[in-house]
């Protein structure tokens, strides 16, 4: 078994780990680093039930995962603190949602920059009260500076000078070039408010972001992790009404395909429940699979012509191809720093 | 303009440590480690009683020290200081 | 990996894994005699790998990863290899490891008490460590001291000290043996010098720390004391993983200060900053 399996089995059923080796719990231990779930999978096996040396790695993890999350919800408040006169709905995304709304799917999870959405008239009032709070644009590079507020879904990302955090402040969830046009405007409508200050995504809108992210929004690295959030976020939401609003959300941002595809393959690795319907209408993606299940012992990315190939994929579903060629070729010539 | 009022987390919130004139402060829900020189700490405590601006704080300290030359305008320097470190947010 | 060498020092297991089989021999004849990871389960994966597929045989050069890596690591040529074994090690350490506080320090024991050496590179902290444990101190570690979360004793991690440059002639000139040599490092010179047998043997036994200095080589002889908080400070900027470790890290580093006194010396060659370590010990 490889590796990603290994670490797939265990998170899908932590009784998996029972008589593993010295070497297939490096290679378990090593891969989980490597796909960041090194703190979920501490969260889920029982400590007492694993060899000496691997209950030391999984406390460290477990610690780790602990002061990701307290600086991931920090972070949060500091934003919150910075935009609050602006009197905005500020929708948090990804691990800081799943932290602050207290989901299973932040359960150990590690938490990286911040992400948060805003209206998109507000971009200008929100990137002067983040600076005025101590954030600043990492990349001086005007030709980035440029791309990224043409045709990403972004800002330029901010880092706080002080606490050395980034910040990435969006108004939608899917770059503007992509193909499908999410709508934003509903996704803030109907926004969850924790009560402190800030939001996160409805129900449904959490799980189409997560798929849009996987499948639209990027090469698949860390599709494991992402495809863990989905799996935790389907258990805890499923319900009749659930799947409607699903569907009906999916149909409306123009992304019905990948979040089919990422429920599927949720349900494929981690036995995600999905109604019997969407499960018979389609079959698994077997490159998509051996994509995601690529990661050796040693914590590397393996099959690096299948990786190539996503690599352009992602691009070009991001962006028309005349704009593609122009961002490689002007990616290409720029001379280094 | 009001005079701002300021709030802080509560004690629990922070360690201390004295180490000499300098107190090192741990904020918990940051994470953050911050070195104090008097009278950063003693304002910390005192907004323990609840949110206060300058001249509250100011009275709320001088029943604890005898104050010398203190203003509120030197108080709210102070405090402005700590809301950019985070320890304290106006309310 | 196509070759691979796992091996214990102190608390940490490493495995190290390397596309060419040079490093890996190398690493495995600087550290004979140290244990295996225990369990067989380590801690930390280091890799060396060609930075591209075809650099495996032209110009072979070195890229570092692991567990924990840096976006800006620089390759080494093939030659170094052993070097970007020790680097890939250190940097898994100082990104890593969590078990302890660590201390970007120098340390030996004698009498049952630690003298830490704070100090960046050219401090001679490496040095001083390295000559004191050619004089009856236990050695260590010269590069991070591990002081523990709970008690704040530290931790030996017994490493073979990296001497740069002039260090290597100070240490043989002190009777050392230094080998094997790398010239033309982005450090300059480097050479590893093997900790004795009785640095190894013991390198589970802890010991509380006694004296903090923070030594600078180079300058006329001085000797400072340094206030707790300015120490606190220094040690913050010292440490890989103080802020990683949230409060744990904070209760022992404001241990440490309270209790052990710091002192700042300067001097200006090796045989002075032995003389200086050895008499403000006896003072201590």
């Amino acid at each position: 078994m490889t590796a990603a399996r290994l670490l797939v089995a265990a998170l899908r059923d932590p009784g998996s780990v029972a008589g593993l080796s010295a070497e297939q719990w490096t290679a378990l231990l090593t891969a989980a680093r490597a796909e960041r779930l090194i703190g979920t999978l501490a969260h889920r096996l029982d400590r007492r039930s694993v060899p000496e040396a691997v209950a030391r790695i999984l406390a460290d993890a477990e610690e780790g995962a602990k002061q990701e999350r307290r600086a991931a919800l920090w972070e949060a408040e500091m934003a919150r603190r910075a935009l609050a006169s602006l009197d905005l709905p500020v929708v948090l995304l990804k691990g800081t949602a799943f932290a602050a709304a207290g989901l299973d799917a932040g359960q150990g999870r590690s938490i990286g920059d911040l992400d948060i959405l805003v209206p998109r008239d507000a971009l200008d009032a929100v990137e002067q009260a983040l600076r005025a709070f101590g954030w600043e644009p990492v990349k001086e590079d005007a030709y980035d500076d440029a791309y990224y507020r043409r045709w990403m879904h972004e800002l330029p990302p901010l880092i706080h000078r002080e606490r050395d955090r980034m910040i990435d402040v969006h108004h939608t969830i899917l770059p503007p070039t992509a193909r499908p046009t999410p709508d934003a405007e509903a996704l803030l409508a109907d926004a969850v408010p924790l009560g402190n200050g800030l939001s996160i995504l409805s129900p449904a809108d959490m799980v189409v972001h997560a798929a849009a992210h996987l499948y639209a929004d990027g090469d698949l690295a860390g599709g494991l992790r992402n495809l863990w959030d989905i799996d935790r976020l389907l258990r805890e939401f499923a319900s009749d009404d659930f799947w409607r609003q699903l569907d009906e959300r999916a149909r409306r941002h123009d992304l019905a395909g990948a979040v089919r595809r990422a429920l599927r393959q949720a349900a494929d690795l981690y036995g995600a429940p999905i109604p019997d319907g969407w499960r018979a209408r389609f079959t698994v993606d077997p490159l998509y699979r051996r994509r995601l299940l690529a990661r050796d012992g040693w914590g590397r990315q393996g099959h690096s012509f299948t990786r190539l190939g996503f690599y352009i994929r992602s691009h070009w579903l991001r962006m028309p191809p005349l704009m593609l060629a122009r961002h490689l070729w002007t990616k290409a010539t720029r001379k280094p720093a | 303009m009001t005079t701002p009022v300021y709030a802080a987390d509560p004690p629990s919130a922070r360690a201390v440590v004295e180490l000499d004139e300098l107190v090192a402060v741990l904020h918990r829900p940051s994470g953050a480690t911050h070195l104090l020189a008097s009278p950063a700490p003693e304002l910390l405590d005192a907004l323990a009683e609840g949110p206060a601006d300058a001249r509250t704080l100011l009275e709320r300290l001088s029943r604890r020290y005898d104050l010398i030359g203190s203003e509120a305008d030197a108080i709210e320097a102070r405090m402005e200081e700590l809301v950019t470190a985070g320890l304290v947010w106006r309310a | 990996m196509r070759h691979a060498h796992a091996v214990r020092v102190g608390p940490v297991g490493f495995r190290v894994g390397a596309a060419w089989r040079a490093p890996v021999e190398a690493l495995a004849a600087l550290y004979e005699g140290y244990p295996e990871p225990e369990g067989a389960i380590p801690d930390l994966t280091v890799r060396l790998y060609p930075e591209r597929p075809w650099r495996r045989w032209l110009r072979p050069s070195v890229a570092i990863s692991g567990d924990y890596w840096l976006p800006d690591a620089a390759p080494l040529p093939l030659e170094q290899g052993l070097l970007a074994a020790e680097m890939g090690m250190n940097l898994q350490v100082a990104l890593g490891w969590r078990r302890h506080l660590l201390l970007h320090c120098s340390a030996v024991e004698r009498g049952g008490r630690v003298l830490l050496m704070s100090g960046a590179s050219g401090s001679g902290k490496s040095t001083l460590a390295t000559l004191l444990a050619m004089n009856g101190w236990r050695f260590l570690g010269d590069e991070f001291a591990f002081v523990s979360l709970e008690d704040g004793r530290i931790h030996p991690f017994p490493r073979a000290a990296s001497l740069k440059n002039q260090a290597i002639a100070a240490v043989r000139q002190a009777g050392g043996t230094v080998g094997p040599v790398i010239e033309d490092t982005p450090k300059g010179r480097i050479g590893y010098w093997r900790p004795p047998a009785d640095a190894l043997a013991r390198m589970a036994e802890t010991a509380p720390p006694a004296l903090l200095l923070f030594p600078r080589f180079g300058f006329a002889e001085a000797v400072e004391p340094m206030a707790p908080s300015e120490a606190f400070m220094r040690l913050t900027q010292a440490s890989t993983n103080y802020v990683a470790l949230g409060e744990a890290g904070f209760t022992a580093l404001s241990r440490l200060v309270r209790t052990v006194p710091a002192l700042t010396i300067d001097y200006p060659d090796s045989a002075t900053g032995m003389a200086l370590a050895e008499r403000l010990w006896s003072e201590a």
